[in-house]
């Protein structure tokens, strides 16, 4: 378990991170999901050790980082955002010398090779230079290392970068693995990969914790506003009459086009969840043929828009943020 | 702090670097044997006292990557995720260099014995010989420390063997150089004045804390100013005296002198020890403000 309370780094009066607070359970996949520059690398570095803190106190299961720092970093694995690999040993050597500097004995060091290894998928080219490897088995090698010693943390910054989509699902998949034994923090700016991999959220943004929770919280934390797409054949004035009586209803806009056709937005409040019925039966009862009808509800992706789309610094062009999204779709 | 070690002697003979290194050594070891015992010389200690001016290479080559490398290759980050103390980590690197280093030094010492087998007159006294041997190995432990340290301070490997080979230069013509200041009180006076404000400049750069690095420096200039005050006379001179004393380079002379100077190894021991304690900080520094 790690304990995290009122973190805070500044760089001269640049403030990375901003009072931090949070709790990571043992044995969950966690999400740091935040734009580039939100303070992720930074928290994380501070979590392993490899940056000291201005102020707050980090405890790995009891441990503090600060003041039991060999104590503390036994029990955390860790894979920065590029990879520590020396390039030109090969992925035994190399991982035999990590194992043995983490205090991993002569006896046991084979058999904790092989073990990091062959989950990670690394066996193959066990004897191979690092510096011939493709990107995707550096990433495997970099999370192999991090497993190493058998740390009860794992800590990953942005592991899916720069890989290709195959090597994104696959590393996807390894950590969703690692998660069923272990408790794994990671980092992303990429929504779909937190959304995909991780039990709980941690939403940071200029250093600060903005949200957290399980994915599915944070929607409906988020998901005040319902809205449902409706195209009736009808006129405006019609469908109003039929939607507006309608409980939970709180707004109708109406937009008629020279079909005969109307595009309704109904903004609405779902506490019990039936609303897709009570609207569509509301439009059946006046005899109001139904065209379409589409509910809208805040995704994490909006959550996470909202969040940080302040002061024009958080969020990305438009344009730029569907094409990724898209990239993303073919990928997982 | 074993594994280090190896990882570090590792990456030194599989590289290029230590056989380099170990060539330039043997090659100019080679090259001063053959030109002072063919010339009938019996003095080895001549041999040594000439290497000393190898070692403005062979060090800045050898120490360049240790640290410089990692940070390049953002490999440090592992070191510091490592349950090792710093210390613990710079000791096993400081250990492998030593390793590299002391090597062909060893090869040397063969040569003494070799060149007596073969000459037909006059024979090396070994005793000198070896005495001025392990004096030679301090003054590589001493220096491998500076290179080390400087290496920890660069990010590009070329930097940080330029920057290591002027120290080195600077270090090996301390003694000539201060030669150029006058006898003066003043004059030395000036000098550790100036040397004080280098100082604080490094300090400054050293802790990115100007506040104190100012503080220290301005109370480091009036301990001099009171020192001037009240033995102004023993000035005269005092900062070539002083500089001599702390030559490195220059404190092997006496062994060329066949004088086995314990107080010189002692002080190699110490400078060896000031400057690890050195690059622990600068490693640490980089925890506080990457």
């Amino acid at each position: 378990m790690i304990q995290v309370s009122h973190l805070t780094k500044r760089y001269g009066d640049r403030t990375a991170v901003e009072d931090l607070t949070f709790t990571v359970e043992s044995g969950l996949v966690y999400g740091f999901l935040g734009p580039n520059g939100a303070g992720k690398s930074t928290t994380m570095n501070i979590l392993t050790g490899c940056l000291a803190a201005t102020e707050g106190q980090v405890t790995i299961d009891g441990f503090d980082i600060f003041e039991q720092p060999a104590k503390a970093k036994a029990r955390v694995g860790y894979l920065p955002e590029q990879p520590p690999l020396y390039t030109g040993m090969t992925v035994r050597e190399y991982l035999s010398f990590v194992a043995r500097a983490k205090g991993v004995r002569t006896a046991a060091l084979d058999g904790e090779l092989e073990r990091a290894m062959t989950v990670t998928g690394v066996t193959d080219v066990a004897d191979r230079l690092i510096r011939n490897l493709s990107k995707g088995y550096r990433q495997r090698v970099g999370i192999a290392q991090a497993l190493l010693a058998d740390p009860s943390v794992i800590i990953l910054d942005e592991p899916t970068v720069g890989l290709d989509p195959l090597q994104i699902v696959e590393i996807r998949e390894l950590i969703r693995s690692l998660g069923r034994e272990r408790t794994v923090i990671l980092s992303s700016h990429i929504l779909s990969e937190v959304q995909a991999v991780c039990d709980r959220v941690l939403m940071i943004h200029r250093g600060r914790l903005v949200a957290s929770g399980t994915p599915a919280e944070l929607e409906s934390q988020f998901a005040g506003k319902i809205t449902y797409r409706i195209t009736v054949k009808a006129g405006p004035l019609e469908a109003r009459e039929a939607l507006e009586p309608v409980p939970g209803v709180t707004e109708v806009l109406a937009k008629p086009d020279e079909a005969g056709r109307c595009a309704l937005e109904v903004s609405v409040t779902d506490p019990d969840g039936d609303m897709d019925e009570k609207l569509s039966f509301a439009l059946s009862d006046k005899r109001i043929p139904v065209l379409r009808l589409e509910r809208e509800q805040a995704s994490l992706e909006d959550v996470f828009l909202a969040l940080t789309r302040d002061a024009g610094t958080g969020g990305q062009p438009e344009g730029k943020r569907k094409r990724r999204k898209r990239k993303e779709a073919q990928a997982s | 702090m074993t594994a280090i070690y190896e990882r570090e002697l590792d990456s030194l003979m599989n590289g290029l670097t230590g056989y380099v290194y170990g060539a330039l050594m043997l090659l100019f070891g080679g090259i001063y044997v053959m030109a002072y015992h063919l010339e009938g010389s019996v003095d080895f200690t001549y041999v040594l006292y000439s290497m000393t001016f190898i070692f403005l290479i062979g060090i800045p080559l050898l120490t360049m990557r240790s640290i410089a490398e990692e940070r390049h290759q953002k490999t440090d980050q592992l070191l510091y995720s490592l349950p090792l103390s710093m210390t613990r980590i710079v000791l096993g690197k400081y250990l492998a260099l030593a390793t590299v280093m002391v090597i062909p030094v060893l090869i040397l010492g063969l040569y003494p014995p070799v060149v007596n087998a073969l000459a037909e007159s006059g024979t090396i006294p070994l005793k000198s010989a070896y005495g001025a041997l392990v004096g030679f190995v301090f003054l590589g432990l001493a220096l491998t420390a500076i290179g080390l340290f400087v290496s920890s301070l660069m990010e590009n490997v070329g930097l940080a063997a330029g920057a290591c080979f002027v120290v080195m230069l600077v270090l090996y013509f301390l003694t000539p150089l201060t030669g150029y200041i006058s006898d003066s009180p003043a004059a030395s006076l000036t000098a550790f004045c100036l040397a004080a404000a280098v100082f604080g400049i490094i300090l400054w750069r050293l802790t990115r804390n100007g506040g104190f690095a100012l503080v220290f420096t301005a109370a480091l200039e009036a301990a001099l100013g009171a020192c001037f005050a009240l033995w102004r006379t023993r000035f005269g001179g005092l900062f070539a005296e002083v500089v001599g004393k702390l030559a490195v380079f220059d404190r092997f002379d006496s062994f060329s002198y066949d004088i086995f100077d314990l107080r010189s190894i002692v002080y190699y021991i110490s400078v060896a020890a000031v400057f690890l304690f050195l690059t622990v900080q600068s490693m640490e520094r980089r925890r506080w403000a990457a």
